[in-house]
């Protein structure tokens, strides 16, 4: 292939390479020097005295279409795996819901009103707050003690999950290619109305000591994900984008996570 | 004749200060220099040895104290980091670079605090 050069091209191509040229040349005499870091950030728990973790189950709500409790477990287990130090207990997924519904409440007298209730479906329960009457099996610490004997005292990581279908209509900015009366090709943002459905991701991890069946630390995230009204993205892909996004987090409690960056050094 | 002689011991005082301070300067930047070859190569410690001499040497260096801080931030001394980091800056307050770097450095420690803080809050000791 041949390659032609006219007088206007070549001035071009001549000042381009005289600015690389100088470039290089500046660069050369340079006095700074850009270098990759690494930030070290520490886990925000000390997870020191435990050899083990076993994520035990969640009290999952909001569609019948994603087994939050068994989904959370598999994922929870498989990401400690590759990227904690602990040894990762691998036992039957606790139903904790079923475990909530047949106790009582500690210290609640039994009466008719504190009859154990039966086990709802997930798309029952559909706020926080539909939760609430199950959670007090996280205070109950006789019940975890025994799980952690059960285990060898390891670190336990239970809590709840809230997958619920959410969706939503408004003007929504997005960029569309145009093309001019002299035929080039422009990408223009449009505004326009748009009915977009997707998922709502609430995850509360709580850790308890093993060795006491005491709660540690505990804490709350929330995600959510719209799609386009024709797009019908599965409930479960769409759990599992949401939790891409959870997962740094909760891993970060437990062990260093390493921020990338760059810092310029100065001569 | 001591009196004649004063303008001149002065003189002579002042040249000689900068002839140290010269000196100084030119030591502790070579102290940066080979930090800096090393801390390329991975050796964040043997850098911060060499940053930390380069700042007794010269405590008026602004870019051995932002290098020094750079290497606290890699080797997860966040706190020394930001002290460094504000020397720096006291030093060469419209150094760009020394800004830009302690900016980027904030927002890696301001999300440290805000996850210290909410373990605070959330924590739930028996």
């Amino acid at each position: 292939m041949t390659v032609r050069i006219n007088r206007t091209n070549l001035k071009t191509l001549n000042l381009k390479l005289l600015s690389l040229t100088l470039l290089v040349g500046v660069a050369g005499c340079a006095s700074f020097y850009e270098i990759p870091i690494e930030t070290p950030i520490a886990a925000k728990l000390d997870v020191s005295a435990f050899q083990r973790v076993f994520i035990a189950g969640f009290l999952a709500g909001g569609t019948d279409d994603v087994d939050g409790n068994v989904e959370t477990v598999r994922l929870l287990r498989s990401q400690l795996r590759m990227k904690s130090n602990l040894r990762v207990i691998d036992a039957d997924v606790l139903p904790l819901m079923d475990v909530a519904s047949s106790s009582r409440p500690q210290g609640q007298a039994a009466g008719p009103g504190a009859e154990p209730r039966e086990t709802p479906q997930p798309s029952q329960l559909k706020s926080e707050k539909d939760l609430e009457p199950f959670e007090h099996i996280f205070a109950d610490a006789d019940y975890w003690k025994r799980i952690g004997e059960e285990y060898q005292n390891p670190l336990i990581v239970t809590g709840t999950v809230l997958f619920t279908p959410h969706s939503q209509s408004g003007m929504v900015q997005r960029e569309q290619e145009v093309i001019d009366p002299l035929g080039r090709r422009r990408v223009e943002p449009v505004r326009e109305y748009m009915e977009r459905k997707g998922f709502i991701l609430q995850e509360k991890f709580i850790f308890i000591d093993g060795r006491s069946g005491t709660q540690i630390y505990s804490e709350a995230l929330r995600e959510e994900r719209l799609y386009n009204q024709n797009d019908n993205t599965p409930a479960l892909s769409s759990y599992f984008e949401l939790m891409d996004e959870i997962i740094p987090r909760f891993l970060s409690t437990l062990s260093t996570q390493r921020v990338r960056g760059s810092r310029v050094l100065i001569k | 004749m001591p009196r004649r002689l004063l303008p001149v011991v002065v003189l002579l005082v002042t040249a000689l200060s900068g002839v140290v301070s010269a000196d100084a300067r030119s030591d502790a930047k070579a102290q940066v220099e080979f930090g800096i070859s090393v801390a390329a190569k991975g050796l964040w410690k043997e850098a911060i040895y060499r940053w930390e001499r380069a700042t007794q040497i010269d405590p008026t260096y602004g870019a051995a104290f932002n290098n020094l801080a750079v290497a606290y931030e890699h080797e997860g001394q966040l706190e020394k980091a930001g002290e460094a980091y504000e020397r720096a800056l006291k030093l060469e307050p419209n150094n760009a670079m020394v800004r830009q770097n302690f900016e980027l450095f904030k927002e890696i420690h301001d999300r440290t605090n805000q996850s210290n803080q909410s373990q605070n809050s959330q924590s739930q000791t028996p």
